[in-house]
């Protein structure tokens, strides 16, 4: 381990990094356009239509079963849609087969094969390319290098840690210079502690690999929130929400993905009045609020208010704007923050806050406030969702 | 254990290992006794002597012995092909139609090895299909009686190996004679050599079939076995008895050798 680590700092390996860099096929786009898969009569996947421009990482997230497998096997060419195309760059891959279609795929559970050793695994795209020895030698070290593995070229997997066998798989992806990266739940098999590292080093491999499109599941939104440009939130093989990562947190569409994303507080109001610019006012029980109206929700409807739980502020003055009161229900210390919750006028609030040293006692009524360009007001969808 | 106190966990050892000694044990010990002896009036053989095995590598018990071991290693192979492909074939298949293949493919292996013998005598006794008297037949009728064993062997081992592993390599660009090559039958490797040692235990085992069709420049050593313990000749029998077990013995402990380096190379 500690061996590879130094690899990695030296010049020779800095070298390897950047002519790696300069030597991955220009990323090509990825897009679903109106695809659709199903097994018999269900639908697991709906008219899905998103692009991943080139160069950018792109979050499918969701809950279990909510079509992100399946939409990218979809791309590596497993799951034959049952409508819509499926490019890949300028090509129509709908009809391709997989070894046609230059996609690097990262499972879960590695998936190296077990019976060659790391430098083979990562050999394995190049030789069935039928790239030359000159080839081969020349760009196996180079991924190893990539991914600080070069010390183990000649171990067996069996022989490695996972996160160390998930390293080998990206490195065995990237070799052949596939023009788009498919990674399906590719840290959800580690422990936490490896999943953080090997985290940071997803986002340094894209520094120092730009031109890479990258096609990332996870159910993990830490994971998307930290890797994606774009993340696009589905629900039961629909896409229920997509945008550029922080404004998608920071402004949710429709109650699932404020929930699913960094979950919400979501308050339910009524009577909104646009105010000046983009901003709206709003009563939650007796108390008005003003709040960011993003998606431009039509006046006097009923809404939802979006805070996050990091949000509140504890307030010493109860008539101040924006405050509302409440009773404690629970504290819990989490080491770094205090998270509490509150009993709203009958609605259940989280809030986090830096530790304290004297933390609100359970039963106590105490006034929090937030500031209205930072919660943003959501549609109440129509349907269930 | 399913027994915990000591007492009672020797009084089982107590009672299991005569039980295995004489369920076992016995007959095999008697076999490689008789083999040796010139005698047997007593409870022990009297006039130990090597003759029997001298005489079974100058007769004709010779030539029984290697078209056993050619018989075995020829329908094992036959099977091995046949069955590691029909299992790669039906792999892609929708459940119901693999199903009917499945029991067609089992079929054969819940038959009688005597029907199978007869109906390949009266199958292949009339031309265009005249191979009564030939080696072939024997061939045949092991391949029949075996190679169900193969398949199911290999669709148990396919349905065992790393799921991903194959999509991966296909993604990588491994065209599907090239994945076969090196990605799905390494993996497959330790079931082929199980399936392989199964047959041809099977086979060299096989009298069956064989006794009703057998020509006479192809008896094998079970057909001989059979003859000679038929004719009263109980020392000749139990020598190539013997022979017939190690030969066997040998085999399957050099292929297992072979499958534990597949297994942790
Ligand atoms: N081969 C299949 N046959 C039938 N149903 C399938 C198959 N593969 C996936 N599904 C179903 O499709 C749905 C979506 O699966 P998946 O894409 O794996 O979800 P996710 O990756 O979001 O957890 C699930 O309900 C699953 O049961
Ligand atoms: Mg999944």
């Amino acid at each position: 381990m500690s061996q590879a680590t130094v690899m990695e700092r030296t010049p020779a390996a800095r070298h390897f990094v950047a002519s790696a860099a300069s030597s991955v096929a220009d990323g090509s786009r990825i897009g679903f356009e109106n695809v659709s898969v199903t097994y018999g009569a269900l639908t697991v996947l709906e008219s899905l239509t998103l692009t991943v421009n080139p160069g950018e990482i792109v979050a499918l997230i969701g809950p279990s079963g909510s079509g992100k497998t399946t939409a990218l096997r979809a791309v590596a060419g497993f799951v034959r849609p049952s409508a819509g195309r499926i490019l890949i760059g300028d090509r129509d891959v709908t009809h391709l087969a997989p070894y046609d279609r230059k996609t690097g795929m990262v499972v879960q559970n590695y998936a190296l094969f077990p019976h060659m050793r790391v430098e083979e695994n990562v050999a394995f795209g190049l030789r069935a390319h039928g790239a030359n020895g000159d080839l081969i030698r020349k760009r196996v070290p180079e991924c190893l290098a990539m991914v600080g593995m070069s010390a183990y070229a000649k171990r067996y997997p069996r022989e490695l840690s996972g996160g160390q066998q998930q390293r080998v798989a990206i490195a065995r992806a990237l070799a052949p210079k596939p023009q788009v990266l498919l990674l399906d739940e590719p840290l959800s098999a580690l422990d936490a502690q490896i999943r953080r590292s090997m985290l940071d080093e997803l986002a340094k491999l894209h520094r120092d690999l730009p031109n890479l499109t990258v096609l990332y599941v996870t159910h993990d939104q830490s994971e998307a929130l930290t890797l994606a440009n774009h993340i696009g939130i589905m629900r039961d093989g629909k896409l229920k929400a997509f945008g550029e990562s922080q404004s998608l947190f920071r402004h949710p569409p429709n109650r699932f993905a404020a929930e699913f994303l960094g979950r919400a507080n979501l308050l339910p109001v009524s009577d909104l009045e646009p105010t000046d610019g983009q901003m709206a006012r709003v009563r939650f029980g007796d108390v008005t609020l003003s709040a960011h109206n993003y998606h431009g929700v039509a006046a006097s409807g009923d809404c939802l208010l979006c805070v996050r739980p990091h949000d509140f502020r504890f307030s010493h003055n109860a008539a101040e704007p924006n405050t509302i009161s409440g009773t404690v229900i629970s504290v819990q210390w989490q080491g770094d923050v205090h998270c509490i919750t509150l009993n709203i006028g009958g609605e259940e609030v989280r809030m986090t806050s830096a530790p304290m040293s004297s933390p609100p006692r359970i039963g106590e009524l105490i006034s929090v406030y937030f500031n209205p360009a930072e919660v943003t007001l959501v549609p109440e969808d129509a349907s269930h969702g | 254990m399913l027994v915990w106190s000591r007492p009672w966990r020797i009084a089982a050892w107590a009672l299991a290992v005569p039980l295995f000694l004489i369920v076992y044990g016995l007959p095999v010990g008697v076999i490689i006794l008789a083999s040796f002896s010139g005698q047997w009036n007593d409870i022990l053989p009297s006039n130990l002597t090597l003759v029997h095995y001298a005489k079974a590598f100058r007769t004709d018990s010779y030539d029984a012995l290697r078209a056993s071991l050619l018989t075995g290693v020829i329908a094992s192979a036959a099977a091995l092909v046949c069955g590691t492909w029909a299992a790669l074939a039906l792999r892609a298949l929708d459940r119901l139609p693999k199903r009917i293949l499945d029991l067609f493919f089992f079929i054969p292996s819940a038959v009688p090895s005597v029907s199978v013998g007869l109906a390949l005598l009266v199958a292949f006794s009339q031309p265009p299909f005249l191979l009564n008297g030939t080696a072939m037949i024997v061939l045949i009728a092991h391949f029949i009686l075996i190679s169900a064993f193969t398949y199911g062997n290999v669709t148990a081992g396919l349905a065992r190996i790393p799921a991903d592993c194959e999509q991966v390599a296909e993604s990588l660009g491994a065209r599907p004679f090239y994945r076969l090559r090196r990605v799905t039958l390494p993996l497959l490797l330790p079931y082929l050599v199980a399936a392989f040692s199964l047959s041809f235990a099977l086979s060299m085992g096989e009298l069956g079939a064989t006794v009703m069709i057998y020509p006479p420049d192809w008896v094998t050593l079970p057909v001989k076995i059979f003859a000679l313990s038929d004719r009263g000749a109980i020392f000749d029998a139990a020598t190539l008895a013997t022979i017939l077990g190690v030969a066997t013995l040998v085999v399957l402990l050099g292929l297992s050798r072979l499958s534990t380096k597949a297994m942790t190379r």
